[in-house]
């Protein structure tokens, strides 16, 4: 009877002292990073399905720069090729996948550009709200990048922090990276048509 | 070291790290007191103009807890409007928390900037493209010609009849938060018997039960209640206060 309850107490003690050694909050902040990870490939992923009718309405216009419409789609495909796991958010992976990212940026840059060239495009209706998607879908990117690296901060100053740090070396939370912010990377790009 | 001078040094870091947020935070006003929907901090409109706005704002959040609202700025520094008008509806909580249900529209005068900011909850009724013909053919017309209020009216009457059913009001008064607070209520009670009895066997104990038992007090007060903050008081006339409602970047805009 006594070594039951000593056990109990035991126990009790333990579940204390893990969640006081931040155990629980790291879970907690774990998830949250995750989270926020998947939001950030979500909007990526809905810029690029934004590409497809894009391309296909600026074709309609402008045949002659089929040279930049098709770095758009290798852009693109290259931009969707690379996926991450949120357990493999490494500093190597994170950049990786911020490359392939801003390639496409830099297509669809020129492509925005060359549309400058052709008012008929610029008063189609299609064009017009597929530029609005895609600017919303900018905004959306600086948002949702920016809430991940704030998650991400406030994960890693607590994994770093004392105790946390013997709890977390213990059960492996290790530390996640950022993005990384450019000049003015954390505000939406300007898109000008 | 003296003890004075400890002191002196722990404060210095107080008010030193004070003031770093408080510049940090400046360009961002902070939650208007009493909450209004209607923030007309540039004097776009007249004193009439912003209370019918407000009257008909108040009226639609009260009947949908859909909350738009109106922010007018002199100046916004480096922020694109896009940018500024999320991050100032995060920061105020427009809309109610899990619905989402908040709008944003701001208008800079200097130089003329215009954005409608949705909450996540907006996104699918309100998509960016529509947004986008709303301001170029109510906003841009309208506050060219320094129709103001015209535009901010006709803009507004247009959403409220694009969300038409999207979102209804909670039952006021919270029936179902009610129950569950009973439901708590009840729980505690009994735990605190089982405790007591627990504390009054094993002798000094009572300590730990009384400090349970706080604490859950504790969370009862702030996680049953806060929530519904929000809202609850729209019925006494004014506007009650925000939500919590989050924003992902959503929205269209432009310069006028």
């Amino acid at each position: 009877m006594k070594k039951i309850i000593f056990n109990v107490i035991a126990f009790a003690f333990a579940a204390v002292s893990l969640s006081s050694c931040g155990y629980n909050s790291m879970v907690e902040k774990q998830e949250a990073v995750d989270e926020k990870w998947s939001q950030v490939q979500n909007v990526y992923q809905r810029r690029a399905d934004l590409i497809p009718n894009l391309v296909a309405v600026v074709k309609g216009y402008a045949k002659h720069e089929s040279q930049t419409l098709e770095n758009v789609i290798a852009a693109r495909a290259r931009a969707t090729q690379v996926t991450l796991d949120p357990d493999k958010l490494t500093p190597e992976n994170i950049q990786k996948f911020q490359q392939a990212q801003d390639g496409l940026s830099t297509a669809l840059g020129k492509l925005l550009m060359i549309t400058e060239n052709y008012p008929d495009l610029k008063a189609n209706q299609n064009f017009l709200e597929l530029q609005a998607q895609l600017e919303g879908t900018e905004n959306r990117i600086a948002v949702e990048r920016r809430s991940f690296n704030e998650a991400v901060k406030d994960y890693n100053t607590y994994i770093r922090k004392f105790p946390n740090n013997l709890t977390a070396g213990m059960f492996g939370f290790e530390k996640k990276a950022y993005f990384e912010s450019q000049a003015g990377a954390d505000k939406a790009p300007k898109i000008e048509f | 070291m003296t003890f004075h001078s400890i002191v002196k040094f722990f404060f210095a870091c107080i008010i030193f790290c004070f003031a770093g947020t408080v510049h940090a935070e400046e360009e961002f006003p902070e939650l208007p007191s009493p909450p209004r929907l209607v923030n007309d901090y540039a004097g776009f409109l007249k004193p009439g103009e912003v209370n019918a706005l407000e009257q008909k704002l108040d009226a639609y959040n009260d009947s949908t807890s859909t909350q738009i609202v109106v922010v007018t700025r002199e100046n916004i520094g480096d922020y694109e409007p896009s940018d500024y008008a999320q991050r100032l509806a995060q920061k105020w909580g427009v809309g109610q928390q899990g619905k989402n249900n908040g709008l944003l529209i701001l208008a800079v005068k200097e130089p003329h900037g215009f954005f409608i900011a949705t909450g996540y909850g907006m996104e699918g009724t309100l998509p960016d493209a529509t947004l986008k013909r709303l301001f170029e053919e109510i906003i841009k017309p309208s506050f060219r010609a320094q129709n103001y209020y015209g535009g901010l009216d006709q803009v507004t009457d247009a959403i409220i009849q694009l969300m038409s059913g999207t979102y209804q009001a909670d039952a006021k008064g919270g029936k179902a938060s009610g129950n569950k607070a009973i439901f708590i209520f009840v729980l505690l009670v009994v735990l605190l018997a089982i405790l007591s009895g627990l504390s009054k066997r094993g002798g000094g104990g009572s300590g730990g039960g009384g400090f349970l038992a706080g604490a859950l007090l504790g969370s009862l007060g702030s996680g049953g209640f806060s929530s519904r903050g929000g809202y609850s008081g729209g019925s006494g006339g004014g506007f009650g206060g925000f939500g919590g409602g989050s924003f992902g970047g959503g929205g269209a805009g432009g310069s006028w």
